[in-house]
């Protein structure tokens, strides 16, 4: 792996972010809409709970964190939808450039784009709702971790599926974290769910996240083993992901896909 | 315009020739693209690769580029084998193609500075301000290339293609698309930047004209195997053709007549 090809990825993204106000304008609008949304919502009912429960932990702060994962997942998509777009995968392939060092610079790039996210979130949800990190105690940071590598996954997962089926598949792409979200339990107990669901809900890093921050805000003990549980999970499964974006990367070469990367040639 | 080209020069790195193809071979089910070429490209040495659309030229070059996987034969750039060492091999292998252009989102210099990181190139800045200079850039330096006039994204890729100082650079139709005056511009900052050093040059192109004014040598394709080869001045007289566009012609309706097998 090469560091510069690597940040030669991150500058090329760098820059389009730079000169392009429609790409720079998503890094925070669309998160600072959900934090003034779910805060007011939060405040709201606050205010007409009788038995005193602050929602701000427990619903702002869920929304947070899963926004976050869902900026880390896009961060990555992103990066790589520019070469879908300018159809450079000719430009860029046919270089010395590995796809170790194409998907390290699609990581980096997300996080430089999704730090951008979180912090406009935390300075809104801190501000103006008083929801503070330090309610999570240190179990923020394996939580945060766990949300990233599950959201780095996702997106490594969701370019690879775009290589293999077409630009047109990018539809797919963006709706995978709704598709997840009512199983991992972003808003409520897991035990919420019926058992079936519960199974895909046992697979789902997210999940351990968020039954450990509600255990944390409501003073309950926090399994360790879960959050390790997620983690190893979230580990496995940004190697999955990445096994699965260079079977298909070996299988753009084989075809010919890669070469003629277009709408009308990926089937 | 021609120069002298040599196949093999002193010094360790001028041993082999640039690019050596053998036996390369690409099928699609049961289509066949290319079919057991085998050829070389030398040191200074300009190389047209020509034939009709459809004869597997252009998937010749994908696989040398390494976007595209033989389904057999070898390809070794300067020596080092394509398959088993894809990073190191295109260090020092380039191309330009009108179908590829770069991103239109990026200015001339960002699209220079990106892809010159990519290859590792020392001294970037100069370098990137040197071929500015060469291919008359200076004035698009902060200009997003998709708005440029296809001449000047044409200047564009080729300083592209040129970052890296290649010892392999593949160009395919490099002016398509251009009229006769900006093609021969093209054509004479290709001579210009090859000269001084040693690169090797597959060019592909359907001006017969462009061919036999550049290229020491032509080898014609014809459904995916090499039909002729030789000095692009002399082949048409020695098949009994007037130009090469002739010979082209009878390669493109009657390869048979050619001695194709």
């Amino acid at each position: 792996m090469s560091m510069t090809r690597t940040l030669a990825i991150v500058l090329r993204q760098a820059y389009l972010i730079r000169g392009s106000f429609s790409r720079m304008f998503p890094l925070f609008a669309w998160v600072a809409i959900d934090m003034i949304l779910w805060g007011f919502i939060t405040r709201y009912l606050n205010s007409v709970s009788a038995s005193g429960f602050n929602f701000v932990p427990v619903l702002l702060g869920a929304v947070l964190l899963w926004d976050f994962l869902v900026r880390v997942m896009q961060g990555v998509t992103m990066a790589f939808f520019e070469d879908v777009w300018s159809r450079n995968f000719l430009n860029i392939f046919a270089t010395p450039l590995t796809v170790t060092d194409y998907l390290a610079g699609l990581v980096l790039s997300s996080v430089a784009t999704s730090a951008v996210g979180l912090a406009i979130m935390l300075a809104l949800a801190t501000t103006i709702f008083g929801l503070s990190f330090l309610a999570y105690g240190i179990m923020i940071v394996p939580y945060l971790m766990i949300l990233f590598l599950c959201g780095i996954a996702l997106g490594i997962a969701g370019s690879a599926a775009v290589l293999r089926m077409g630009p047109s598949a990018e539809w797919f792409i963006w709706p995978l974290p709704a598709l997840i979200s009512p199983f991992a339990g972003v808003f409520y107990p897991i035990a919420t769910l019926p058992a079936w669901m519960q199974y895909i809900s046992a697979m789902l890093p997210p999940s351990y996240v968020f039954e450990g921050m509600r255990a944390v805000v409501a003073g309950e003990p926090v399994s360790l083993i879960s959050a390790l549980w997620g983690g190893g999970l979230a580990v496995l499964y940004i190697l999955l992901a990445c096994w699965f974006f260079t079977r298909t990367y070996r299988y753009a070469v084989r075809t010919g896909l890669l070469a003629r990367y277009a709408a009308e040639s990926a089937a | 315009m021609r120069r002298s080209s040599t196949t093999a020069a002193p010094g360790n790195q001028l041993e082999s020739p640039v690019l050596a193809v053998a036996q390369l071979r690409k099928a699609y089910g049961g289509t066949t693209a290319v079919n057991g070429v085998t050829f070389s490209v030398g040191h200074n040495e300009i190389v047209g690769l020509v034939g009709p659309n459809g004869a597997g030229k252009t998937t010749t070059i994908n696989m040398i580029l390494g976007v595209l996987e033989p389904s057999s034969g070898t390809i070794s750039v300067g020596g080092v084998d394509l398959a088993a060492n894809r990073s190191r091999a295109l260090q020092h292998t380039n191309f330009a193609a009108v179908y590829a252009p770069l991103p239109g989102n990026l200015t001339v210099y960002q699209n220079l500075r990106v892809f010159g990181l990519i290859y590792g190139v020392a001294g970037l800045r100069a370098r990137i301000e040197s071929l500015l200079a060469q291919f008359e850039l200076e004035r698009f330096r902060n200009v997003k290339c998709g708005v440029l006039s296809s001449g000047e994204q044409t200047r564009v890729g080729l300083a592209k293609a040129m970052l890296n100082r290649p010892r392999l650079l593949l160009l395919d139709e490099p002016t398509a698309s251009l009229d006769p005056s900006a093609a021969r511009d093209i054509r004479a900052r290709i001579h210009e930047s090859v000269a001084q050093g040693s690169t090797g040059i597959l060019w592909t192109s359907h001006n017969m004209y462009e061919v036999q004014e550049v290229c020491d040598r032509v080898l014609f394709l014809s459904r995916g195997r090499i039909l002729l080869e030789g000095d692009p001045r002399t082949l048409p007289a020695e098949h009994g053709k007037e130009s090469l566009e002739e010979l082209f012609v009878t390669v493109a309706r009657e390869p048979l007549s050619l001695g194709e097998h």
